[in-house]
């Protein structure tokens, strides 16, 4: 494979950056297996890169969210805490599925951070329109 | 097109690797550039050159191996995942006071970012996994 | 923008083909593929779902894992496509986005 001439600096200003949209997927249950954890992981890796970034939370994935974790007994570590420091690092759309909400009894009262609580016919439209689409 | 292959599960367990490898290897066969496969979540157990699966049946990590060397494919086996699921290279071995190393030939170790640029740079990035 | 949708489990086993269709916007590809095949199948409970389904949305089914299963392409829904994994490379390359239901 040939390597590229390196641009000279007036090249690098002309090209911006990529900027996609990315979507990271969340439909299951924190501790049962190990997808909700590390797909938070990407996500705090991701954030240096600067992207569109937006968490949706669908089906099993909105338990991720409940507050109040207590994984003492379990012999697991707690890692919803880190939902509240996504802010920090500019990650601020996190959108929950109504439908999936209501299905297991959960309000926005029940979880641990400030999320937009999006009907299902609405987020269709939105998952439509992401460009890179990680799901664990 | 450029194709980023995101692989999250292990050999053998699930299908996951099986079907990425057959349509990485459909992509090439028609033309097509793989930018990069990421290996993350168990997905890093393709990456140990230890296994020795039955004779008469298929070596997935050889097969990964062995294609990445004839089409000069960049197979990235996710740092942290692979930390936690003992898939170590001789640098991290040594970092890390492991008297063995046990990373396959063809793949390398590296961050998180190495899967972001993938979806950055590549025109498509397929997920398979569980 | 077009996308393709993929379901790899049986739906029998998850319900990741109900979320799958419960979110798809008219017009969307998807392939069903390794245990997902099950559901491209004639004479199970979900045949007439997907038979409604392909009113909306062109249906592929991925011919080698048919076959795996001991299931063969005249017992797959008429209306389902069935192609090879160079035809699942084709649908990623036509779709503008991929999202993989697991």
């Amino acid at each position: 494979m040939s390597t590229p001439m390196p641009s000279e600096p007036w090249e690098q200003q002309e090209k911006a950056p990529a900027v996609k949209k990315f979507m990271y997927v969340n439909r299951r249950a924190p501790y049962g297996t190990i997808y909700a954890l590390e797909s938070l992981e990407v996500v705090l890796i991701a954030a240096a890169f600067e992207q569109d970034v937006s968490l949706v939370f669908i089906d099993d994935g909105v338990y991720q969210l409940k507050k109040g974790q207590d994984t003492g007994e379990i012999g697991m570590k707690n890692f919803s805490p880190t939902f509240r420091a996504l802010e920090g690092y500019d990650v601020e759309k996190l959108y929950v599925e109504k439908e999936s909400l209501w299905t297991r009894g959960l309000t926005e009262d029940d979880l641990v951070v400030p999320v937009q609580v999006v009907a299902r016919e609405e987020l269709r439209e939105f998952m439509d329109q992401q460009e890179v689409i990680l799901s664990f | 097109m450029k194709l980023g292959i995101l692989v999250n599960e292990g050999p053998y367990q699930h299908q996951a690797s099986d079907t990425a490898y057959q349509f990485t290897k459909a992509a090439l066969e028609k033309g097509h550039e793989i930018f990069r496969i990421f290996f993350y979540n168990d997905g890093v157990n393709n990456g140990s050159g230890l296994g020795v699966p039955p004779q008469d049946d298929r070596n997935v990590t050889k097969l990964w191996s062995d294609l990445a060397e004839k089409h000069d494919l960049d197979l990235v086996v996710c740092i942290a995942a692979a930390q936690r699921r003992g898939i170590l290279d001789e640098r991290e071995a040594k970092r890390h006071g492991k008297n063995s190393s046990n990373l396959a030939p063809g793949f390398r170790i590296s961050g998180l970012g190495q899967l972001i640029e993938a979806g950055i740079q590549a025109d498509r990035l397929v997920v398979f996994g569980d | 923008m077009t996308m393709l949708h993929t379901v790899n489990k049986s739906p029998f086993e998850r319900r990741t083909l109900d979320s799958c269709l419960g979110h798809a916007l008219k017009g969307s590809a998807i392939l069903l593929l390794e245990d997902g095949i099950y559901a491209a199948l004639e004479g199970t409970v979900v045949t007439d779902k997907i038979k409604d389904a392909t009113r909306e949305h062109p249906i592929y089914v991925l011919g080698p894992d048919v076959r795996a299963r001991g299931m063969s392409e005249e017992q797959v829904i008429e209306g389902v496509s069935v192609v090879g994994y160079d035809g699942f490379v084709d649908l990623v390359a036509a779709h503008d986005n991929i999202q993989s239901w697991l």
